[in-house]
């Protein structure tokens, strides 16, 4: 369980990363999913993975699992959630601005000109 | 009871950047009427929570009436105060500067996102819980996304989308550590993380390293530090100007955590990770002066320039923050306040230049601009006040910083703060004269622009702060010296959150 958890992490940390290097919006905002899905399962792992506990409420069992873990991932999502479509509409804008959807800043970007005044 | 009060500056920019949103959209007039006065009610507020702090010492409001550690705490103390109180200051000077320059036209919902950005801020000043410091976190940036592609242009967009993808990674470390921090410790306020964190087994102490040094990669991010400071020059180069100015108190809240968390819960005597941080930090520090002062001089346009000028101060800041002494710490302040209006005024200043040039190139001189005296002597004083020479504040910072320094890094450290003094001079000198000597002999035909009298007052208030800093810089030093000693012995805050009540 430990080892399929830390795996799934792992290789979603990895992917994501790899993803976000790229130099186009679209790969680079999948790969900040990824990494923000890796995150959430690594919030959870963070209570601690015990199976078969009930998370607040009950007479008869033995123990419980974190319920805190929860209430943070639970607000990670929101964040990330929203925080990606934050960046897929500006990503949208500045494909729509620029005609391409590269992520550098060319050289011509980095002078501020008159536009948009 | 409860000092209600202390919730005032989250509550107060909450409602009325909702209020704004709903209500006002489409009326710019009574927009900025209510924006400006919640901003100023803010100031207000700030200040008699600065003098209650002052007086009181730390206190904590719990929200919901949820005792700590199970509850969201916000703490006020002196350090929290000062830095509303700042972010309330900046942000009334900077928000009457885009009134008057009529920079809050040219996009929607303007003064909304305003309210929402000074909220976050706050709110990040004054919690005393660090996910919830992550949660403001958020709210300050995803305000400040909206900010930094006001009005739009292609441009913008574009460094837009690296500025959110680079703090998006940033949210997510910030989540990594903190996951981190409670899997070892199991709780996230931070006066709960100070009495735990001593004893933590030993089997614990590399993953709570490993959680301090990722948080600090966090703080990092935030305030521009090299190698993690890419994402700085070509926002604050691109964004609109009013919007840089007032993104200058938004590095200092990567100061600000760094100095409450490594003060409070991660301090150089705790066995688990001693002297690691600042071992980490100062070099980073050198390394963004340096690389801060190189930008400065290499910059081909104005824009750039006040980018690279605002990462050179914050290694002066960061240098002072990594020697973790109460002396320094003080320093530390007193140089995050200066820095704040001075950077503040900067941006202001080039964005009016901006404004009236036809370019922001270095490389070409352009005929005079309208009201051309009048900013060459803003330019000036904005100049002085950011390469830190005499008469202004700065001088007195960058002394006390270098005055604060001990051990065997010394050379190395006033090398890098003199050498990148100068280097800031010299590029700084050599943008005005650009901008503003050469023009005499420009061809070209100048064009008129209007005089905008509330951009300058904005301008001269930012000023007329530094000149007031430069004069009472005594009695502020003696009160940043009773804070930082507060900071490095934070029994009283430990107190105020009542743990053991349960």
């Amino acid at each position: 369980m430990e080892l399929l958890a830390a795996s799934a992490i792992g290789l979603m940390t990895a992917v994501g990363i790899y993803l976000a290097l790229r130099m186009r919006t679209f790969p680079v905002i999948v790969g900040l999913t990824m990494i923000s899905y890796a995150c959430n399962v690594f919030i959870f792992a963070a209570g601690r993975i015990v199976p078969g506990l009930p998370p607040v409420l009950s007479d008869s069992a033995a123990g419980y699992s974190d319920p805190l873990p929860q209430a943070l991932v639970l607000t990670a999502i929101v964040i990330s959630f929203g925080m990606t479509a934050v960046l897929v509409l500006m990503g949208l804008g500045a494909f729509l601005e620029a005609g391409d959807d590269k992520v550098d800043l060319d050289e011509t970007a980095q002078t501020q000109g008159g536009d948009a005044k | 009871m409860m000092n209600h009060w202390i919730i005032a500056p989250v509550v107060l920019p909450a409602v009325m950047g909702a209020f704004t949103v709903l209500v006002l959209r489409n009326n710019i007039s009574l927009g900025r009427i209510f924006s400006t006065a919640a901003t100023a009610l803010l100031l207000l507020v700030s200040v008699l929570l600065l003098a209650g702090a002052t007086q009181n010492g730390p206190e904590v409001y719990f929200l919901g009436n949820w005792p700590a550690p199970f509850g969201i705490v916000l703490v006020l103390d002196r350090l929290s105060a000062l830095m509303v109180a700042l972010t309330a200051f900046l942000g009334l000077a900077v928000q009457l500067y885009a009134i008057g320059t009529g920079w809050d036209r040219r996009g929607r919902h303007f003064h909304a996102l305003w309210q929402f950005q000074l909220m976050g801020i706050c709110g990040a000043f004054l919690t005393g819980d660090a996910f919830n410091l992550f949660v403001f976190f958020e709210v300050l940036l995803i305000a400040s996304y909206g900010l930094m592609i006001h009005a739009g242009g292609r441009d913008r967009l574009k460094a837009g989308v690296q500025y959110v993808a680079y703090n998006l990674v940033g949210s997510t470390l910030f989540l990594f550590a903190l996951a981190t921090i409670y899997s070892v410790t199991g709780t996230l306020n931070m006066a709960d993380l100070a009495v735990k964190l001593p004893t933590l087994p030993e089997g614990d102490f590399a993953l709570i390293r490993v959680a301090g040094v990722m948080l600090l990669m966090v703080f990092a991010i935030k305030g521009a530090l090299v190698p993690l400071h890419f994402w700085l020059p070509a926002t604050y180069a691109n964004a609109p100007g009013p919007v840089s100015a007032l993104f200058a108190v938004m590095t200092k809240v990567g100061a600000y955590a760094v100095i409450r968390c490594y003060t409070l819960f991660f301090p150089e005597d705790l066995t688990a990770t001693g002297m690691l941080f600042a071992d980490l930090l100062l070099p980073a520090a050198v390394l963004t002066l340096a690389v801060g002062a190189v930008g400065v001089l290499g910059a081909k346009d104005l824009g750039r320039l006040v980018a690279f000028g605002a990462v050179t101060s914050m290694g002066t800041l960061f240098v002072a923050v990594a020697q973790f002494t109460p002396e320094a710490t003080a320093v530390a302040l007193f140089y995050a306040v200066h820095s704040t209006l001075a950077a503040g005024a900067m941006f202001l200043v080039a964005d009016l230049v901006l404004e009236r040039r036809a370019s922001g190139s270095l490389l070409t001189a352009l005929p005079p601009l309208s009201q051309h005296g009048l900013l060459a002597a803003c330019f000036m004083a904005v100049s002085i006040a950011v390469a830190g020479l005499p008469p202004l504040s700065g001088f007195l910072g960058k002394l006390m910083v270098l005055d604060a320094t001990r051990g065997d890094d010394i050379a190395l450290i006033w090398a890098a703060v003199l050498g990148s003094s100068l280097m800031m001079v010299v590029g700084l000198s050599r943008a005005g004269s650009v901008l503003f000597w050469k023009a005499h002999e420009a061809e070209g035909q100048s064009t008129e622009h209007a005089a905008q009298p509330l951009a300058f007052v904005a301008v001269f208030a930012l000023l007329g702060g530094l000149v007031m800093l430069t004069l009472a810089a005594g009695p502020v030093m003696s009160w940043l010296a009773e804070t930082a000693q507060q900071l490095h012995d934070p029994a009283a805050y430990i107190a105020a959150n009542r743990l053991e009540a349960l």
